[in-house]
């Protein structure tokens, strides 16, 4: 690359970056206003947090938010994971492409059509028993549309999987159901942290299912803060986006983190192993664990 | 072994009830609910429709009486089409969707494409915190970011672009920027820039550079390389990309309505409001067959491509 | 391999049978009636190419799959009934499959774990550090299998599946995943290991040198059918079939029609004598299998072969020059080339032959196979 494309590439990484961040970076900067207006640098102070902490109406919304998140992720988790070792490992039976279509449909389809179709399920006189619209439907919903997620990244992780691990345990006298839970999970518990971690920031930041699917009582943050920016914008709403931001950059760093030193210690390991006997290091393979590209995450 | 499968069978049958209920319950059969809902006639009542199955007394089994209003409404504007002083909201609103879902997409491809093939052609190091950069916005809140959008671009002279400009005198008065579809067009192009340019990534950090030094090295310039080589390659993720940022935007209605004002009809929100003030809920769920049927073609695409493209880079 | 005779009782000579075992996958005979006695202390190398079936044979042994059609008894049990996950046979994978999350200590116990009733702690410790001793991996203990080598690897996947000790070791192809000059010495090391512990072992592998090496007595496998059983010398020195011959080392395969005790073959100028103690159907059609070191090189101008060889001339093709011996690729008048080794030593008095040189071919008759199959 000439020097002058290696300058325009930089360029234009810049400027998507600013693209990407500046709107951000604006939030956070006028959630330090003492003022009213959240455009304007009016005095510095920490008034809107304080005020975040006094809003008890909000302090709800997160908590619930932060319950239907769990709950729905660890719901996910479980189903998806049920539903992509059916995938992967069953084969082909009759109805399994629907299946498959099913699992998966949550993911392409636009939110309003699985919240309205959600929504009528709910309010069915017939279907009256599943409680009608409230919290439960809200993480009923988010735990299908999480599924979809879920499914995907296990079922990628137990088709890399060497099957001849599981066949090893049998062969070692290991019983199939004890086989499940001492090699299968362990080998995939990577890809079920990362769906659960996944499932958890779509149910937090998903609005369009939790605004059809909610009732008076079950108002999440999304929903919440949707009703206010409609009623005028206050700094109180720049603090708490800076509270989130800093969370997530804070969760993602350190993950980040780990992932890096693990990987660097494996891969000093293996090189060590390698020279020990270099005759080995065919054998020994480095590949990308997490498969970062599938942490895909949602708007 | 007979034996031995029928356990097996017997084993993945169990672990296979959980999903298939689930998905049973809550995906196939909401979905039959909006085909039966779509075929029901509104009315004021908790549901707010009356089913298309009727009981009649003495008969066994309900009689099935659709009630094709809600499709005639749409076909009736498909009829009308060009005649003038017609009243066209639905296919308007298909027609502004569309268009807006393919600048959308167009969009975030020409900004995504040298962004993600500059990413990938970076050094290895610098590779995964780019792409954590790309990543980390959007596992903050959607909302607030289309919130930071409102005040950056609020038309009184207190938004944050009006000020700068007036600050620098290019203009006199506040220009009106937000509430039109161009205010719309910027935030769908920013809340799915990732979505087209992780795809593409996945995608181009795979190409192997050795063909494009095989290429320089048979006498290609270096656009030629590119037209020749790299764009060809890189189709599956081009396509991919463009279906995951296509799909979703055409059901968008957030960005619409906190962006765009009352008088940029989305077909997403079209539904929205026929569910919601409305009240009219064959007629949503109308829309959202149509909805379901004009996105399968591009849900195939996408299967076919983001399925060969690996990395599950889905939505 | 000899097995040692005086290692306490009698080995028993059918101490795993397997009876007419067959195994279709769709539509591909995956094992089709393979019958095999194996002698208990025994290490038996299964020898085959790619895809012939070795290892679903050895993934019905081990109760991965389970045969169509077939009995196999070990030790006097009928293994149909028993799951893979109770089966007194332990298995060593292509792969090696050693437990990634798992160190190289847990790995070897992960079977002794399974053990019901239950091993107490202290014992489990005690075979697990005997098994690395054995392995010489007792440094390696705490290290997790993507931190060692492909030969560590291999060599705990081996103490894994020594540590419960199995009445049957099953090795698919265990030094596949080393390289030629590791893999050589391996192999020693691994046969002096496994008679160490006296386990009955199968082998599988499709490198012949390997399995002469390893192995006391050798099955040759074809599509599904299991074809010889010898040992190797047996093997080799006297194939019976076509495949055999041409699988197991190289050789000169001359097709035609027996006719008074001799081949009366299209590729060769003269009727070749066969060996007396063969006699073939006269008229039928045969193979005689003549292997390259058998074949006597001289420069066609030197003295004929004496009575009861088989001769021709013809010119050199091809000399691949190899050390200890060459590979002379000779082109007789019609066409046929016959491949000759001639160990270095033999030229010390004159110059080799070189491309082109006129050259005689020639073997004495006994040194022939004559194959009807
Ligand atoms: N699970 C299966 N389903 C379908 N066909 C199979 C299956 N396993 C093996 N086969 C087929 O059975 C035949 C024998 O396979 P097998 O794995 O036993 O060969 P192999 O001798 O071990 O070969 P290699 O040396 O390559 O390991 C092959 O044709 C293979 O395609
Ligand atoms: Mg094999």
């Amino acid at each position: 690359m000439s020097a002058r494309a290696r300058a325009g590439a930089t360029a234009w990484l810049v400027v998507v970056y600013a693209f990407l961040y500046l709107p951000i970076l604006c939030l956070v900067v006028f959630s330090f206003t003492a003022g009213e207006i959240t455009t304007e640098l009016d005095g510095l102070s920490l008034r809107w947090y304080a005020e975040l902490l006094r809003d008890e109406e909000l302090i709800a919304a997160v908590l619930l938010s932060l319950r239907v998140g769990a709950f729905a992720a660890s719901a996910a988790v479980i189903v998806g994971s049920a539903a992509a070792f059916v995938l992967a490992r069953c084969g082909r039976y009759p109805g399994s492409a629907a299946f498959a279509g099913m699992t998966t449909a949550p993911m392409v389809m636009p939110e309003v059509v699985i919240g309205l179709s959600l929504v009528l399920l709910f309010t069915h006189p017939v279907f009256a028993f599943l409680g009608g619209r409230g919290v439960a439907a809200i993480w009923a919903a988010h735990t299908t549309l999480c599924t979809a997620y879920v499914t995907v990244l296990v079922q990628s992780r137990l088709r890399e999987m060497d099957r001849a691990l599981e066949e090893a345990a049998l062969d070692l006298g290991c019983a199939p159901l004890k086989v499940f839970f001492v090699i299968t999970v362990p080998v995939i518990a990577p890809a079920l942290v990362a769906g659960w971690l996944l499932a958890f920031t779509l149910s937090m930041d998903d609005f369009v299912l939790a605004a059809m699917l909610s009732d008076p009582g079950s108002t999440t943050l999304p929903v919440l803060v949707f009703a206010r920016l409609h009623h005028g914008l206050k700094p109180e709403i720049n603090a708490l986006a800076t509270v989130i931001v800093a969370v997530v950059s804070l969760a993602v760093v350190i993950a980040n983190r780990l992932m890096l030193s693990a990987q660097k210690k494996r891969m000093a390991a293996a090189r060590h192993a390698a020279g020990i006997s270099p005759a080995g290091r065919s054998a020994v393979t480095l590949r990308d664990p997490d498969n970062r590209s599938e942490w895909i995450a949602h708007p | 072994m007979k034996r031995a499968r029928c356990f097996l069978l017997r084993g993945h049958f169990w672990v296979g009830l959980l999903p298939w209920a689930w998905m049973l319950l809550f995906f196939a059969l909401p979905f039959a609910l909006i085909l039966k809902v779509s075929l029901s006639t509104p009315e004021l009542a908790v549901p707010p429709y009356v089913s298309p199955f009727v009981l009649e007394p003495g008969a066994a089994l309900p009689h099935f009486r659709p009630d094709l209003a809600s499709y005639r409404r749409l076909h009736d504007e498909l009829r009308a089409l060009g005649l003038a002083g017609a009243d066209l909201q639905y296919l308007a609103a298909w027609g502004g969707s569309l268009l807006l879902a393919a600048l959308t997409t167009l969009l975030c491809l020409v900004i995504g494409y040298p962004f993600a093939y500059h990413i990938a052609r970076s050094r290895e190091a610098a590779r995964n915190t780019l792409l954590m950069l790309v990543m980390l916005p959007f596992w903050t809140s959607f909302l607030l970011r289309v919130y930071a959008w409102m005040s950056l671009l609020d038309s009184s002279e207190l938004g944050l672009i009006n000020r700068l400009l007036l600050a620098a005198g290019l203009v006199d008065a506040p220009l009106q920027l937000l509430y039109n579809r161009g205010a719309v067009l910027v935030g769908m192009v920013y809340s799915y820039l990732p979505f087209m340019v992780l795809p593409l990534y996945a995608n181009l950090v795979k190409l192997d550079q050795r063909l494009l030094e095989a290429a320089a090295d048979l006498g290609a310039q270096p656009w030629m390389t590119f037209l020749r080589v790299t764009l060809p390659l890189s189709r599956r993720g081009i396509v991919a990309g463009a279906m995951l940022v296509f799909i979703p935007a055409v059901g968008e209605f957030v960005i619409p309505d906190l962006l765009g004002g009352g008088d940029v009809l989305m077909i997403g929100r079209k539904i929205w409001d026929d569910f919601g003030p409305n009240q009219d809920w064959p007629m949503a769920a109308a829309v959202a067959v149509t909805m379901v049927l004009v996105l399968i073609v591009p849900i195939a695409l996408l299967h076919r491509h983001g399925r060969a493209n690996g990395n599950g880079a889905q939505r | 391999m000899v097995q040692d005779s005086d290692s306490g009782s009698r080995p028993r000579r059918d101490y795993l049978r397997i009876e007419g075992v067959t195994r279709r996958f769709d539509d591909t005979l995956a094992v089709d009636g393979v019958s095999l006695a194996i002698a208990e202390r025994e290490i038996f190398a299964l020898l085959g190419s790619s895809g012939c079936g070795k290892t679903t044979l050895l993934r019905m042994l081990a109760g991965l799959e389970a045969p169509d059609a077939g009995r196999i008894v070990l030790d006097g049990e009928d293994l149909a009934a028993v799951p893979a996950y109770r089966r007194p046979t332990n298995m060593m994978f292509q792969s090696y499959a050693l437990f990634p999350h798992l160190t190289v200590e847990q790995n070897v116990a992960f079977g002794l774990w399974q053990e019901r009733p239950r091993l107490a702690r202290a014992e489990v410790a005690a075979r697990v550090a005997a098994m690395l001793e054995l392995v010489q991996m007792q440094r390696y203990a705490r290290r997790k299998p993507h931190e060692l080598s492909g030969g560590q690897q291999q060599r705990v996947a081996l103490a894994r599946s020594l540590a419960k000790e199995p009445k049957l070791l099953l090795l698919d192809e265990p030094l596949a995943a080393l390289d030629k000059k590791i893999r050589q010495r391996t192999q020693l090391e691994l046969v002096n290991l496994i008679e160490r512990v006296g386990v009955t072992c199968i082998l599988v592998t499709h490198d012949q040198e390997e399995a002469m090496t390893m192995a006391g007595r050798i099955g040759v496998m074809n599509e599904g059918r299991l074809l010889q059983v010898g040992t190797p010398g047996e093997i080799y020195e006297t194939p019976n079939c076509r495949f055999t011959a041409e699988f197991v080392g190289e050789t000169n395969l001359f097709r035609g029609r027996v006719d008074g005790g001799a081949l009366h073959c299209e590729d060769f100028p003269a009727p070749i004598l066969l060996p007396a103690d063969a006699d073939p159907d006269d008229g039928g059609e045969a193979w005689l299998s003549v292997r390259p070191e058998r074949v006597a090189l001289s420069r066609a101008g030197a003295a004929p072969a004496g009575a009861g060889c088989n001769a021709a001339v013809g010119e050199v093709a091809e000399i691949a020059y190899l050390g200890s011996h060459s590979v002379y690729h000779v082109r007789l008048a019609n066409g046929r080339i016959v491949i000759a080794s001639v160990a270095s030593a033999q030229w010390r008095d004159a110059a080799p032959p070189t491309w082109g040189d006129a050259v005689r071919v020639a073997w004495f008759a006994p040194d022939g196979v004559v194959l009807t199959r």
